[in-house]
């Protein structure tokens, strides 16, 4: 079988390539501005709802029943587009998605593409496939776009580009559009405008993702800024949606508790300018040809394992990377992956499915398991406890070394190591206090200590509030 | 050899998922359906907002230009001095427009939102799309209180828009810039 994708070729493990981007102090300098910002507006968005964690915990429910009945909604979502005269389509991997995705465009002629911003197509490696196969996407997503034309790799899963500041934007618009530009972001923005209006207005086809796809009615709903989905999604003759095929929501009902959560926790907005909704075609509205593409490429295996399938509730909503003190020092690329921070470290080690696989069984360890990932997730994802078991997997696979990669991980990620210890001590350990005040034993790399020396009582101070007052 | 089809819905069996938990749905389904909490959260987007009680009135501002109008939209809005631009119309044709009125199917008080559902005084949705310029007529008996409400007035399967604000951005430095490719100036007139 071809290698998945989502993991980039040649990518060094995460201790590696964090050692790297930690020397590279625009680039934390650059992340540390973008995620302390959507931080605090994230934290405003969300204390004004008084029933938030009502919707936490009806998201992970609703996910949760979507996980235990997928085969039988998966059916019902392609009766429901197939009546609405749309085409669904199956890919067992990346390289069959990638394959149907090309013969689609090229039954249309179609020698360039629009794209909108999508994970799946990223995790797959479609643009490249496309190319290869003489089909060349187009990039409409701002940031996808600086991504594109930086030829450059993505870094965060809502805002690929957050890795670059203004005037790095500038420099890249400059060389690449021929035009002279400011670095002011309403400047930037209006370059881009002009630079892809041509492109909507005339390409035949696009390629879409989706957040969500509605089972009982065949409804795809992508959510957006700029209006550059907008302009794929009803424009062109021909749309491709990708999608993975945990995307789902059984009811349209379902959807007012995500059009609640996924907003408030990426964009830290009361809702996302704006949110497309599609069923099938539309006779005399938008695309006349829809094809919808179901992807698995790893979540089958994913969906197996009773604690890492959880990972699947994600709807890609980045609040874990914009909270994680990890990811800000070391930024997105050194995962390796389309899917970087907290997620990433939990979904691409389980998505590639091998834990022999040097650089991906790294991942689960590019974390300090201060927990702060679980406390935004929007639905609920418990990734410390993913991260753990995940570390016990990769030790049975490789051995006893893997408490050394654990250390040299994340220890040098802080400015010293007793900080470090620290962290550990006052977030991790924390954990698996037990009621009474006493630990008794710790999931791996823990339990090392608990069976070797007594563990101090972990201080009242927790690691978020010692991260609040020593970060940076 | 199986399909991709047969292979995925089969290895989805094996995983023996047990089934879920009964979703609890404790969070807010109502909330206040008011002009003013509308209005005011329309604004934060940085969109312009009137409260009015008459459309034609309004409408003078637009003397002189070149605006596209369904062709459903009440017969009172189409004022004199006004080039209106009726369909069948091309992408050319819309993208030179001036601006763009139309109506709504619901607007939520709560997030500030106004959806299109292609239906009365709507049009495609390439209508609200191209010109730069979107000015909406919302009556006040169009607001929902909530996500929930609104969703439960809403046609799934008719073509949807939901629109918070002009188009904007926050790619660079995660900070919110607005104008980029759909309308850069949103006005909502609220009819009470
Ligand atoms: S794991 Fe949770 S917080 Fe992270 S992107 Fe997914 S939904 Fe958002």
């Amino acid at each position: 079988m071809a290698r998945n994708p989502v993991t980039w070729l040649g990518s060094p493990t995460f201790p590696k390539a964090a050692h790297k981007a930690l020397a590279d102090t625009q680039l934390r300098q650059n992340l540390r501005k973008a995620t302390g910002t959507i931080r605090a507006r994230r934290a405003a968005a969300v204390a004004e709802m008084t029933d938030w964690e009502m919707l936490r915990v009806a998201g992970e429910q609703i996910k949760d029943d979507v996980l235990a009945r997928l085969d039988t909604l998966l059916v019902q979502l392609e009766e429901s587009v197939t009546a609405r005269g749309g085409v669904v389509h199956w890919a067992r991997d990346a390289e069959e998605a990638n394959r149907i995705v090309l013969d689609l465009c090229r039954a249309q002629n179609a020698a360039e593409v629009v794209k909108v911003k999508s994970m799946a197509t990223a995790e797959i490696g479609l643009n490249e496939a496309l190319e290869a196969g003489g089909v060349h996407a187009i990039e409409t997503d701002l940031a996808e776009l600086i991504v594109q034309l930086g030829d450059d790799r993505p870094s965060h899963i809502l805002v690929p580009a957050i890795h670059r500041n203004r005037s790095e934007i500038r420099e890249i618009f400059q060389r690449r559009m021929g035009v002279e530009v400011s670095d002011e972001p309403a400047d930037l923005a209006e370059a881009a405008r002009v630079y892809l209006r041509e492109k909507f207005l005339t390409t035949k086809v696009a390629i879409s993702g989706a957040n969500f796809a509605v089972a009982d009615t065949g409804s795809i709903v992508v959510l957006e800024s700029e209006g550059n989905g907008r302009m794929c999604l009803t424009l062109p003759e021909t749309l491709i949606t990708v999608m993975g095929i945990e995307k789902l929501v059984p009811t349209w009902q379902d959807l007012e508790v995500f059009l609640q959560l996924l907003p408030r926790s990426s964009t830290a907005e009361r809702m996302n300018p704006y949110t497309s909704v599609w069923t099938g075609v539309t006779p005399g509205d938008g695309p006349q040809q829809f094809h919808l593409v179901l992807i698995d490429n790893g979540r089958t295996q994913t969906l197996e394992d009773s604690i890492g399938r959880q990972a699947l509730r994600c709807i890609r909503c980045s609040a874990c990377l914009n909270v994680c003190p990890v990811y800000e020092r070391t930024g997105g690329q050194s995962y390796g992956s389309v899917y970087p921070g907290p997620i990433g470290a939990i979904l691409t080690p389980q998505l590639v499915g091998d834990m022999h696989d040097k650089q991906a069984a790294s991942l689960p360890f590019a974390s300090s398991l201060c927990g702060a990932c679980f406390e935004v997730c929007p639905v609920r994802i418990d990734i410390p406890s993913v991260l753990t078991h995940l570390r016990a997997e990769v030790v049975e696979a490789k051995g006893r070394t893997a408490e050394s990669v654990a250390m040299s991980a994340a220890a040098w990620i802080f400015a010293s190591a007793s900080r470090y210890e620290k962290a550990q001590k006052a977030g991790s350990l924390a954990r698996f206090l037990a009621k009474d005040g006493k630990i008794t034993s710790l999931p791996w790399p823990g339990s090392k200590w608990t069976s070797s020396r007594d563990v101090p009582a972990p201080p009242q101070e927790s690691f978020r509030t010692w991260w609040r007052k020593n970060r940076g | 050899m199986a399909s991709a089809r047969e292979e995925i819905l089969a290895r989805i069996k094996a995983a023996r998922v047990p089934p879920a938990a009964p979703v609890v749905r404790g969070y807010n389904r109502q909330g206040p359906s008011s002009v003013e909490l509308f209005a005011e959260r329309v604004a934060d987007y940085r969109a312009i907002v009137h409260t009015v009680s008459g459309v034609p009135e309004f409408l003078t501002s637009l003397r002189g230009k070149r605006i596209v109008a369904p062709a459903d939209v009440p017969a009172e809005w189409l004022v004199d001095g006004v080039t209106w631009l009726h369909e069948p119309l091309s992408i050319e044709e819309l993208d030179q427009a001036d601006g763009v009125l139309t109506g709504c199917a619901v607007a939520i008080a709560d997030t500030g939102t106004i959806v299109l559902d292609g239906g009365e005084a709507q049009g495609r949705r390439a209508l609200t799309l191209l010109p730069d310029y979107h000015l909406c007529v919302v009556r006040a008996d169009q607001i929902a209180g909530s996500v929930p409400e609104a969703l439960a007035r809403l046609e799934p399967t008719r073509p949807l828009t939901f629109i918070s604000g002009p188009s904007a951005t926050s790619d660079i430095e995660l900070n919110r810039v607005e104008g980029v490719h759909g309308p850069r100036t949103l006005e909502v007139l609220i009819v009470t």
